[in-house]
């Protein structure tokens, strides 16, 4: 026990100390952070650029319908008789100057035209649009002259906001959405994916280097392959589990300052909701309160346990290979199947989203090689806590199976040199006594 | 004298082949052990499972008086023949690294290592990686951490080849230096020079089996020729025509000949006969040397198999 430890601090510390490490666990968070907010910020800082616009209204008719709004002054200017060149000096005022010509009843062709030196803001555009059709829309209506048609027609067009309460006995209810919670788990499932490969395959090198150096024969002389096995898929376990929380910290801390600063995270107290609050709320805000919603210390214990799991079975595969093989090419052969393997997972995951309590997430989130995957993107919906229960003790099975397969295979194949073994020449090692 | 090391009745199979059958050797506390053999007749794997990397598929190995187990790891030092250490990490972690895995403590470790380094003068490779070093001076690290924890028992896989001859002659007096010690060493080896300069007593493998076993005196009288002898004369004198010459060589003003003693005739009338003919600076026998009796027991038997499979 006392060797597996040495072996686990000198795998461990040589890792944490490799530049590339250390530059990738520092960096991660502040590009997912770019990724998250920079588009939001944007979009935040375009909108406050207020935009006005000069409405020369030929009809008479329309002016009154647009509003000012925040970013969005319209000013009217009464038409003279030479349209084309009060245009030009309205124009001609400034590169930003926007026109709004009315020449004719709305629904006519050239009857509404925007004139910009510049791009006109798409959301000036939407705006205009929008007011201008409700209004021919009324128009239309009023024209067959049905009485109370207009009462008619708003209690048609009532707003649908649906809202899902998830309810929980002990904590009464929470606002949930089924699209966010899948975003969530589709994230969650991508991170353990690529957790398990890079660190598994990290795994692997390892074992190479080991037995390209030829260092591996000094080592097992010193301590049994096991230990050697062992000390190595536990070190780069930690490696892993290191980055995450580091990454997690990171990205927790990064995104409460950000948010913060722009005004994200102003949410009401989850406390209390009532379906028609939620539903005039912005969608940023609904976004967050879903996540507030969300248990994040159960969700990151499940990541831990299913990473380790999922980790420990797919590393000590990777061991046994890296143990077989001599080359780096040779190795490709072997892990092609479980790669591909693992990407069906992924895929698995990806359709679960849809339908997170059918046959095919259901069965893969008890078939040890792609539950860990599909289970993260179940996760933010509620899972039977048995369904949990059974797929953890499979995998935990399992990878303890494999494991003691794999150490079996690479306590040999370490040091077989020469010809590169078959799948059946790796069978008959882990007979050997 | 007791034997540190008692091999009985090794059977070790593969898939393919059985790579030892039924091999014993002994090697005698506190002797240089020899272990030889052509490439492929399975000295890495008997040396193998001697230091429990793996394990027989029959019978034992007795260490010291027990039967081996995993404690006795500890008290072995080994140098594979494929030598190798982590090659970017530096060169000082590396040996303590190793030397903590034999059961030293850290501050042991680093005590030692001192002593070492300063006496192979690579005290300041300390910090460097391994890899910035010349090939020489990492068979020298690759030595110090052989022999750091000071094992009773030292196995040294081929341990000339890949050094120059100078780290070679270093290794070699090192070897002679640890037996006065009182370490046990086993080596295999290809070079025969070697073994006639530092082992005590040898065991030949071929085919899987142990095919000669002794000291290296005995060994050599077992197959020497008694016919054949070795005659010195001055070179000025000529070579006396009823001698039957095998081999002749000059050097130094010396003539010295390897000549066929007819059968039957004393060393005594031998010598009256030819001294009336020439002068006799030395008069020996003639001992094959380890290579010889190599090439014969190995060669013969490879004879024996070509005429079977001819057959």
């Amino acid at each position: 026990m006392n060797k597996i430890w040495i072996i686990i601090q000198r795998e461990y510390s040589v890792r944490i100390k490799k530049r590339s490490f250390i530059l990738l666990t520092i960096l991660m968070p502040f590009l997912i952070a770019a990724v998250v907010f920079v588009p939001a910020w944007l979009a935040m800082s375009e909108e406050k650029k207020s935009c006005q616009v000069s409405v020369i209204d030929v009809t008479g008719r329309y002016g009154t319908v647009l509003e000012n709004t925040d970013c969005i002054t319209f000013a009217t200017v009464a038409p003279t008789d030479t349209l084309d060149q009060q245009l030009e000096s309205l124009l001609s005022l400034s590169d930003n100057a926007v026109v709004l010509t009315l020449r004719d009843s709305l629904g006519k062709a050239g009857a509404v035209t925007l004139y910009s030196p510049s791009e006109v803001p798409g959301y000036v555009e939407k705006y205009i649009n929008e007011k201008l059709s409700k209004r021919l829309r009324n128009d239309r209506l009023s024209a067959y002259q049905i009485e109370d048609i207009e009462k008619l027609v708003d209690d048609v067009n009532a707003d649908l906001a649906i809202t899902t309460i998830k309810w929980d006995k002990e904590k009464g209810a929470t606002v949930s959405s089924a699209e966010i919670a899948g975003v969530v788990g589709l994230l969650l499932s991508l991170l353990i994916y690529m957790f398990i490969l890079s660190y598994g395959s990290m795994v692997m090198q390892g074992v190479m280097e080991e037995k390209t150096n030829r260092i591996v024969e000094i080592m097992v002389s010193s301590v049994k392959s096991y230990q050697l096995m062992f000390g190595k898929i536990i070190a780069v376990a930690l490696v892993g589990l290191t980055q995450f929380f580091i990454w997690a910290l990171m990205l927790v801390s990064l995104f409460s300052i950000l948010g913060v600063s722009l005004g994200l995270s102003e949410v009401p107290a989850a406390d209390g909701l009532t379906p028609g609050m939620t539903a005039e709320m912005p969608e940023s805000n609904l976004f967050l309160q879903v996540l507030q919603g969300m248990n994040f210390t159960e969700m990151g214990l499940l990541f831990v346990c299913y990473f380790v799991g999922g980790y420990l079975l797919y590393a000590s595969i990777f061991a046994a290979i890296g143990a077989s093989v001599n080359e780096q090419q040779d190795s490709q052969q072997f892990m092609m199947p479980i790669v591909l393997l693992f990407i069906f997972a992924l895929y698995a995951g990806m359709f679960s989203r849809e339908n997170p309590d059918g046959p095919l997430a259901l069965w893969c989130s008890f078939i040890p090689f792609t539950s860990p995957v599909v289970m993260m993107v179940r996760l933010p919906f509620s899972i039977p806590w048995w369904q949990t229960a059974l797929s953890l003790v499979l995998l935990y099975g399992t990878s303890a199976a494999i494991i003691w397969l794999s150490s079996r295979i690479y306590r040999v194949g370490i040091l077989m040199y020469g010809k590169k073994p078959t799948l059946k020449d790796m069978m008959k090692w882990v007979r050997y006594k | 004298m007791s034997d540190y090391i008692i091999a009985e009745g090794i059977v070790k199979r593969f898939a393919e082949h059985t790579a030892l059958d039924h091999v014993g050797i002994r090697v005698p506390e506190g002797k240089v052990f020899g272990l030889l053999g052509p490439n492929g007749a399975g000295k890495t794997t008997l040396i193998r499972i001697i230091n429990h990397i793996t394990v027989a598929d029959e019978g034992s190995v007795t260490f010291d008086g027990h039967l081996l187990c995993e404690a006795d790891m500890m008290r072995i030092g080994y140098l594979p023949e494929e030598r190798g250490l982590y090659k970017k990490m530096k060169v000082g972690e590396q040996a303590v690294y190793l030397a903590r895995l034999k059961g030293l403590s850290e501050r042991d470790a680093k005590q030692r290592l001192k002593y070492w380094f300063e006496k192979f003068d690579i005290m300041p490779w300390w910090h460097r990686k391994l890899e910035e070093l010349s090939k020489g001076m990492q068979q020298k690290v690759q030595f110090i951490t052989t022999v750091l924890h000071e094992p009773p028992l030292l196995i040294f896989d081929e341990p000339f080849s890949g050094f120059d001859p100078v780290n070679a002659e270093l290794l070699k007096r090192e070897i002679l230096e640890l037996r006065d010690k009182g370490h046990t060493i086993l080596f295999s080896t290809h070079n025969m020079a070697s073994v006639e300069e530092l082992c005590d007593s040898i065991a030949l493998i071929n085919h899987s089996k142990v095919v000669l076993q002794g000291t290296v005196e005995t060994t050599r009288a077992q197959y020497k020729d008694d016919r054949l002898k070795r005659v010195t004369i001055p070179d000025s004198s000529p070579i006396p025509p009823d001698l039957k010459v095998v081999n002749s060589e000059i050097s130094h003003g010396r003539r010295c000949l390897t000549v066929e003693k007819p059968a039957g005739e004393t060393n005594s009338a031998f010598l009256t006969r030819i001294g009336q003919q020439t002068e006799i600076l030395a008069f020996d026998e003639l001992l094959p040397s380890m290579n010889d009796i190599f090439l014969r027991v190995v060669g013969k038997e490879q004879d024996q198999q070509l005429n079977t499979t001819e057959q």
